[in-house]
């Protein structure tokens, strides 16, 4: 750590993981449901746990964004953060609106908009954080030493991940152009804007962990952005084949949208080109597994499974179904999930001064969380196709194919057990490493 | 090889094209000549229905139009499939639905909201969309 103010980062992470701890419980009540165990349902019913388990998706990704970017930015460009003690309120005004949200959600205050459940009135409290946060950030930047094509691409994709909040925002008496805008805010953020924020994290990681020349691969984060918002924007048409528009977005969608794994693939390409040409070997074993991992998995689970129903053809039988939630998880995973972990093993050393850096719980942590997904991903994908099988191809009824397919929710009760070990193992490696202090300042040349 | 100038006008170019591109198609395919939705026919009480679906989050379980959550079943065609009466048992029950023992919230509405929401489930039912309810067979009422 080179910056007194990159410890607040510190307190952004701890929030992300305590949210992910709450969001597996909400899997888990979802996934019980499932199977006909449904004791909580006068108190959680289903459509509660799914908002409560998606949002706080959400939040914690973003909460460890915003951590990256309060980690990254001041070493980017080489100035301490402009206001720690604003960057705390910002904190705790976030943890304010997800909170209330969650309990809201409990009692019927939402707004029943797949992802964008959060009331208006939040909304409104939403932006007003997130301007805050990227006045801290842009600030820091405009007043810095150097203005790196890192911190540059991190910090323009949380400026447009706030931009992109507002279409939600617009009132519409038609479900064709609610759904519409929907996905302006939300297929643009995971598969636009929010790559950007990955692929400015993976470039910092990548420069910090291999020693490889920042030009080249800055360069590089050029090219992959650039297929990113090449293949994203246009893709954003496959979610518009069957919902009531245009048939020209099956053509456009469809072109696009299989163009999409590029992008993912130039990512994980470019993350282990990096490290074999690296010569320096970092002692920061585990980031680099986190690292190179969430570029591997992200290319799988967004980018190969993702083009397994994203062609019009396809997704005519696929869209709907549990195949979905086979895609959804394993990208989420693997894109964003993954790199806020590697961002966090990085720095929790170099905050904390405690260096373990290469422990067998670090490295469980990883294997075991990655087969629990992938086993998740595996449950899913076989629930989806055998529904895809019974309801639309055999044309059999909705819950006599959900009662057939209840047994591969078993499995995956059992393998997100599994994954829940690897989470809790790196949340005690989290908790190991102790609180920030400034004696952490400048003991490490990265 | 490639310099980093060249990646940087690749980034910054294709984003500003393909994003003029996505900003003609959705005013193309927004405008009222290619309207798919029959939003001349989107009533009043078929949108306090889209209120009412929305404020209890029904999509937290449901699908309408494919999208939600895969709980519970599909709602594009629903009316066709089972018919105003049962809807409105469905809604104005007083103890939890459990078709199959997968237990739906009991919502207890008046007579007039259940009315409202299918009204709305009818407008939804005249969207045309590309197909996707010719191949979903709990969609229409002669697969069943």
């Amino acid at each position: 750590m080179k910056y007194k103010s990159q410890k607040v980062a510190y307190w952004f992470f701890a929030f992300s993981l305590l949210l992910l701890f709450l969001q597996i419980i909400y899997g888990f009540i979802m996934g019980f449901d499932r199977i006909g165990l449904q004791g909580l349902h006068e108190i959680i019913p289903f459509n509660t746990a799914r908002a409560v388990h998606t949002n706080l998706l959400v939040v914690w990704l973003l909460s460890g964004f915003m951590g990256a970017a309060y980690y990254i930015i001041p070493e980017e460009a080489q100035h301490e953060l402009v206001s720690v003690k604003l960057a705390y309120v910002q904190l705790i005004s976030l943890a304010v609106v997800a909170v209330t949200a969650i309990i809201g959600f409990h009692f019927n205050i939402w707004e029943g908009r797949k992802f964008l459940e959060i009331p208006r009135p939040l909304d409104y409290l939403v932006v007003v954080n997130v301007l805050l946060f990227l006045g801290l950030i842009l600030l820091t930047l405009f007043k810095g030493k150097r203005k790196t094509t890192t911190a540059l691409v991190l910090s323009m994709g949380l400026l447009f991940a706030a931009l992109l909040y507002l279409p939600g925002m617009i009132p519409f008496d038609s479900q064709v152009l609610d759904s519409f805008f929907r996905w302006w805010v939300v297929h643009l953020w995971v598969e636009g804007v929010w790559e950007l924020i990955m692929g400015g994290i993976l470039s910092f990681l990548l420069i910090k962990l291999t020693g490889v020349d920042r030009e080249v691969i800055e360069k590089w984060l050029y090219v992959i952005v650039g297929l990113t918002f090449l293949s994203g924007i246009l893709g954003t048409g496959h979610h518009y084949y069957y919902i009531g528009v245009n048939k020209i977005w099956i053509i456009v969608g469809g072109i696009f949208s299989a163009l999409e794994p590029l992008a993912f693939l130039a990512m994980a390409l470019f993350a282990v080109n990096m490290y074999r040409k690296g010569e320096k070997k970092h002692p920061n074993k585990t980031a680099l597994l986190w690292t190179i991992g969430s570029a591997i998995v992200s290319f799988i689970g967004a980018g190969l499974l993702g083009f397994a129903h994203t062609l019009p053809q396809t997704n005519i039988y696929t869209h709907g179904t549990l195949v979905t939630a086979m895609h959804g998880h394993l990208a989420f995973w693997g894109a964003y999930a993954m790199i806020v972990f590697a961002i966090i093993s990085y720095a929790l050393p170099n905050m904390t001064g405690r260096k373990f850096l290469d422990s067998n719980v670090g490295r469980m942590a990883f294997w075991i969380s990655n087969i629990g997904m992938i086993g998740m991903t595996i449950s899913f994908g076989v629930a989806g196709v055998a529904q895809v099988y019974m309801e639309r191809i055999m044309k059999m009824e909705f819950m006599a194919v959900q009662k057939l397919i209840s047994i591969h929710f078993v499995v995956l009760i059992i393998l997100a057990s599994l994954f829940t070990i690897g989470i809790l193992l790196y949340m005690y490696e989290f908790i190991k490493h102790g609180t920030p202090t400034d004696e952490a300042l400048e003991t490490q040349e990265n | 090889m490639l310099s980093k100038k060249q990646a940087r006008a690749f980034f910054l170019g294709g984003t500003v094209v393909t994003f003029l591109i996505f900003i003609g198609l959705t005013v193309y395919s927004l405008s009222s000549a290619q309207d798919q939705t029959n939003k001349e026919n989107l009533t009043e009480q078929a949108i306090r229905g889209k209120h009412i679906w929305e404020k209890n989050n029904c999509m937290g379980c449901h699908t309408l139009l494919g999208e939600g959550a895969y709980y519970a079943p599909e709602l594009t065609k629903v009316i066709d499939r089972r018919g105003e009466g049962y809807i409105k048992a469905v809604l104005m029950s007083p103890v939890p639905w459990q078709p199959n023992g997968r237990k739906m919230v009991a919502y207890k509405m008046s007579e007039s909201d259940a009315e409202d929401v299918i009204a709305f489930f009818k407008w939804i039912g005249k969207i045309d969309l590309n197909g996707f309810d010719r191949v979903v067979s709990p969609l229409a009422k002669k697969n069943n």
